[in-house]
């Protein structure tokens, strides 16, 4: 049956609602376009959603599905998840629903390694209640909630993930298909919960905030991709990099080709260079299976917003224990239930 | 020594001390060489809701009350007839629930200055004459305790001094002539792995029981003879935990689903979840969820897999899964919540038994929620609400909350073990694939799949993901008729809240009708109805009974059926003259009688934390029967003022 299965497959009869140009109808697409290489039929796959504008998300994908309360995706999925191991189950969420209402779920599942990936449409911004600050509106940001500008801290849902000891944690872009598939390949391989942050522009009430990240002419000066095994250069040139600097902070650096001579010195000596300048060799390499999560932890801190050069990819893919049900799958057979009723001190009357 | 025997028809015995000194269990060992005997018993522990008060405090004293018998009886007593005080702070907490003529029996090497000064008392009351009205027993049983373990080997002096409870148990034992077996082979077996221990614990029960028989302070050897009015059968001791957990074991083998319970710990729920998680190897999954909400999302996501979802809390843990119940009434989707609950509101006493919920577990969700209500009467009937519980959440794809309390939860009674094959067996009816042979009625004639069509019974079909051609959505929005489509025209919500009203009420047809224990003589016709609900049940049967024996002409009966209730609850009140309605909450079911069916309800209420007492019953039909003339002279609440009108 898999080999049959096509894009259309995975498309409801339901008509999709959200504003024009939305960043979830990019997202509906790429999911519904990447759901056929599973090779999972469409009945034995499961979104489960929260409350916000990715809410609907479930609605529009022809598997089984639930709509379900503000925040608690992640406890139906974890429900779901123990009782049946043998569905791929899917959490769409938005950053008030996973971070502010629902952020106790988020973490424990993540905690718990529920076998549960969770795409995290982070938009900045409370978009179905018209316009409100959300957990991840940058400090300063005038909404309709916060007219003199937001004064509470942001999370950054990769370090908060990281955080949770999560064991899958990547980031993408709504705009970038290619990216946003091959972050959503990973996340189906992997095993255990895996939590994939979405930038996706909210174009009625905060549009253009991954502009840096999304807009010609700014997207290749800071989208920094992260790939295994790589070092991590970025740039439109490719001409900067990450190294892991003095106090064993990372750092942005200008890197030199190696035939630039005298601007840098490699290894040691290139990371004490008194410049900004290093040779490739001293870059960092990225390593998202390496068990401590630290280094993950920097790279996400590297972009407190992503106005600049930001991190995206893939930042931790790790192996650790899958939450499973603690009971059998089958109920107990009746010999079982009259044992079980006659257990203890008993006594006949009569 | 030969002693006289003296015939008891019924006995109340209360073991009181500090938390540290093992009374749970001493009453626990009582229980089952009481129930070996064959007289029927109730009991009732209460303890502290600290974990480790200060000992010798009166907030450390923990006590565990059983009422055993020759006739059947309803409650585990109002009074007891025998303190066992272990301590002066275990004295002065109950002494004043002691009639005159009752016995205490204390330990004497506890009654020191400093333990009086805990307790504080400022003299001592075994010898200031403040206890002359009881008859009082001096034991130094720390003392005879020591001396007893004391030859043996690698018994510590601490061991030595947490043995005396099992001297305590050994006087008691001997006393009602209770087997010695029962408790020695439990000696045996608890303390398998340290041989020193069980010997200690041995020689301190041997030593309570030649206490009893050699001592020329109790001259008396009771007999209480077993019961003869219980029906025939095997039984077992189980309290309102157990066999609610049972219930639902049950449950899930009739209906071929596995358990799965999602709870969060809380008094005294988690009891729940303790005993569930031991049955992992028969289908029962438990999980400790991060908080309440999650737990009974989890419960939901399990039912929604087609499994039994299950959620259990208390107290302020009903407020927190509201949302996710009301998203089960708009899913419809099978869901059990048991709210065992306790003294509110937030947190309480959370310890400590009321029937406070009633009204939120009716009303408590915004928007028209309706869904059935149970409420177990008895620990042993809490087996049978869940299992019904279970039954009626699948069968019509909703919600159920059985309202257990800590009463029921914690008391113990004999239990007629019920024979498996008489449990009916649950259809889960799951919706099958078009094509397949199906036995859903709604599945298989519709195409597209409609997952809000409905059979006879009004239920919709139950699709569990993986069943191929059924994939849909469901959700908290309003659905259409039929296709489970966002719906958000008015005409189809007002359809849609009907249809879910109309279907809980449809659970009605099978509640079986309320019956009215009526006056036995026909001459004698009653006008006066005592009506209660839940727990309450062996307390309002004995208060009758007591009214009865006193020459008063009354009925009582015993909602168990919150909602849907009976078919004839109205036929039923209007059929008396007076209807009383006994709750431990502030008139809760008594104002939604009198809405229902305005009848004029008259409501006797209490909030101490306790359970209702048969003398309260009594004395409340004896008020009404003696002064008939104006129902407003009658104290509506124990205190005797008048509470200001609702």
């Amino acid at each position: 049956m898999s080999a049959t299965l096509a894009k259309g497959d995975f498309q409801s009869d339901q008509e999709t609602r959200w504003c024009p140009g939305c960043g979830d109808y990019a997202v509906l697409a790429a999911v519904q376009q990447f759901m056929p290489e599973l090779g999972i039929p469409p009945e034995r796959i499961v979104f489960i959603t929260g409350i916000g504008c990715a809410g609907r998300f479930a609605y529009y994908m022809d598997t089984y599905g639930m709509h379900g309360i503000h925040g608690r995706a992640p406890a139906l999925a974890t429900g779901l998840a123990t009782a049946r191991d043998d569905l791929s189950i899917w959490v769409v969420t938005g950053d008030g629903d996973a971070l502010s209402i629902g952020g106790n779920h988020l973490i424990h599942a993540l905690r718990r390694n529920v076998p549960v990936r969770i795409l995290l449409f982070n938009n900045q911004i409370y978009g179905l209640t018209k316009g409100q600050a959300s957990p991840t509106s940058e400090l300063g940001k005038i909404t309709k909630s916060t007219p003199f500008g937001v004064s509470d801290h942001p999370f950054n849902p990769i370090a908060l993930a990281l955080g949770a000891e999560a064991s899958f944690v990547a980031r993408t872009i709504d705009r970038d298909r290619h990216h946003l598939t091959e972050v959503l390949r990973a996340a189906a391989r992997h095993e255990g919960a895996a939590l994939v942050e979405i930038y996706q522009n909210c174009p009625v009430f905060n549009d253009g905030a991954f502009g840096a990240l999304t807009d010609k002419g700014a997207r290749d000066a800071n989208q920094i991709r992260l790939r295994a095994g790589e070092p991590i250069r970025f740039g439109a040139e490719n001409e900067r990099g990450v190294i892991r600097g003095d106090g064993g902070c990372l750092e942005i650096v200008e890197v030199a080709e190696p035939d630039d001579a005298g601007a840098a010195r490699s290894g040691e000596a290139g990371r004490r260079a008194a410049g900004r300048t290093v040779s490739e060799d001293a870059l960092l390499v990225h390593d998202p299976a390496r068990a401590d999560p630290g280094l993950a932890f920097s790279l996400a801190k590297l972009a407190e917003t992503p106005t600049g050069p930001t991190p995206i990819g893939i930042f931790r893919d790790v192996a650790r224990p899958v939450y499973r049900q603690t009971g059998a799958t089958e109920p107990a057979s009746e010999a079982q239930l009259i044992e079980l009723l006659g257990a203890g001190a008993t006594w006949e009357v009569g | 020594m030969r002693k006289a025997v003296e015939e008891r028809e019924r006995v109340i015995i209360r073991f009181a001390g500090d938390s540290g000194d093992g009374m749970q269990l001493t009453g626990s060992r009582f229980t089952d060489a009481t129930a070996v005997v064959g007289n029927d018993l109730a009991t009732l522990p209460n303890f502290p809701a600290e974990i480790r008060a200060p000992a010798g405090t009166l907030a450390g004293v923990s006590a565990f009350q059983i009422q055993f018998a020759s006739r059947d009886i309803l409650t585990p007593g109002d009074h007891p007839d025998v303190l066992v005080a272990m301590n002066p702070a275990a004295l002065k907490a109950n002494r004043a629930e002691l009639h005159p003529g009752a016995t205490i029996i204390v330990n004497e090497d506890a009654f020191t200055k400093r333990n009086l000064e805990k307790a504080g008392y400022a003299a001592d009351p075994l010898s200031d004459g403040s206890l002359e009205r009881f008859r009082v027993h001096r034991i130094p049983m720390s003392t005879m305790t020591s001396a007893a373990v004391e030859e043996i080997d690698g018994v510590s002096t601490r061991d030595a001094g947490r043995a005396k409870n099992l001297f305590a148990l050994g006087v008691i034992s001997w006393l009602y002539g209770r087997p010695t077996d029962v408790s020695k082979r439990w000696i045996e077996r608890r303390f398998a792995r340290d041989p020193a221990v069980a010997q200690a614990n041995l020689a301190a029960f041997n030593a309570g029981w030649s206490f009893g028989e050699t001592t020329e302070l109790l001259d008396v050897q009771y007999r209480v003879k077993p019961a003869t009015d219980v029906p025939p059968g095997r039984y077992r001791n189980v309290n309102g935990t157990t066999a609610l957990s049972l219930g639902l074991i049950a449950a899930s083998v009739r209906s071929g689903l596995p358990l799965v319970l999602a709870s969060y710990p809380i008094t005294p729920a988690s009891e729940l979840l303790h005993e569930l998680s031991k049955h992992a190897a028969i289908g029962v999954s438990t999980i400790q969820a991060e908080d309440e909400i999650a737990a009974a999302g989890m419960a939901l996501g399990a039912s929604f897999g087609g499994k039994l979802g299950v959620t259990a809390t208390s107290g302020p843990g009903m407020d927190l899964k509201a949302e996710t119940i009301g998203l089960a009434v708009m899913l419809e989707l099978p869901l059990i919540v048991v709210d065992v609950q306790r003294a509110g509101p937030s947190t309480g006493m959370p310890t400590k038994t009321e029937q406070s919920d009633l009204l939120m577990a009716l009303h408590g969700r915004h928007g028209e929620s309706p869904l059935p209500v149970i409420a177990p009467t008895t620990a042993g009937d809490c087996f049978d609400a869940a299992f019904e519980a279970a039954r009626v959440a699948i069968r019509y794809r909703t919600p159920v909350i059985l309202l257990s309390d800590t009463f029921l939860a914690s008391s113990s009674e004999p239990w007629l073990i019920p024979d498996v094959a008489d449990l009916p067996a649950i259809d889960p009816a799951f919706a099958v694939a078009p094509g397949t042979d199906s036995h859903s009625s709604a599945a298989e004639t519709s195409d597209p799949f409609q997952p809000y069509s409905r059979d006879e019974k009004l239920a919709r079909p139950w699709a569990v993901p993986g069943t191929p051609g059924l994939a849909h959505r469901i959700g908290g929005l309003e659905k259409a008729h039929g296709t489970g489509n966002i719906s958000y025209d008015g005409a189809n919500h007002q359809r849609m809240t009907e249809l879910r009203a109309a279907k809980v009420a449809a659970v009605g047809d099978e509640v079986p009708p309320l019956t009215v224990d009526i006056e036995p003589d026909p001459a004698r016709p009653t006008d006066l109805l005592v009506l209660g609900w839940g727990s309450t049940e062996g307390a309002i049967r004995a208060g009758v009974r007591l009214a009865r024996e006193a020459g008063h002409k009354v009925a009582c009966a015993q909602l168990r059926n919150l909602n849907p209730l009976p078919a004839n609850t109205g036929d039923v009140l209007r059929s008396f003259e007076r209807v009383l309605v006994p709750e431990l909450n502030c008139g809760q079911l008594a104002s939604i009688l009198r809405a229902r069916y305005l009848v004029d309800i008259e409501s006797f209420t209490k909030v101490q934390g306790q359970p209702l007492f048969a003398v309260e019953v009594a004395e409340q039909i004896e008020a009404r029967q003696s002064r008939r003339t104006d129902a407003a002279d009658v104290p509506a609440s124990l205190d005797g003022e008048r509470r200001p009108p609702a």
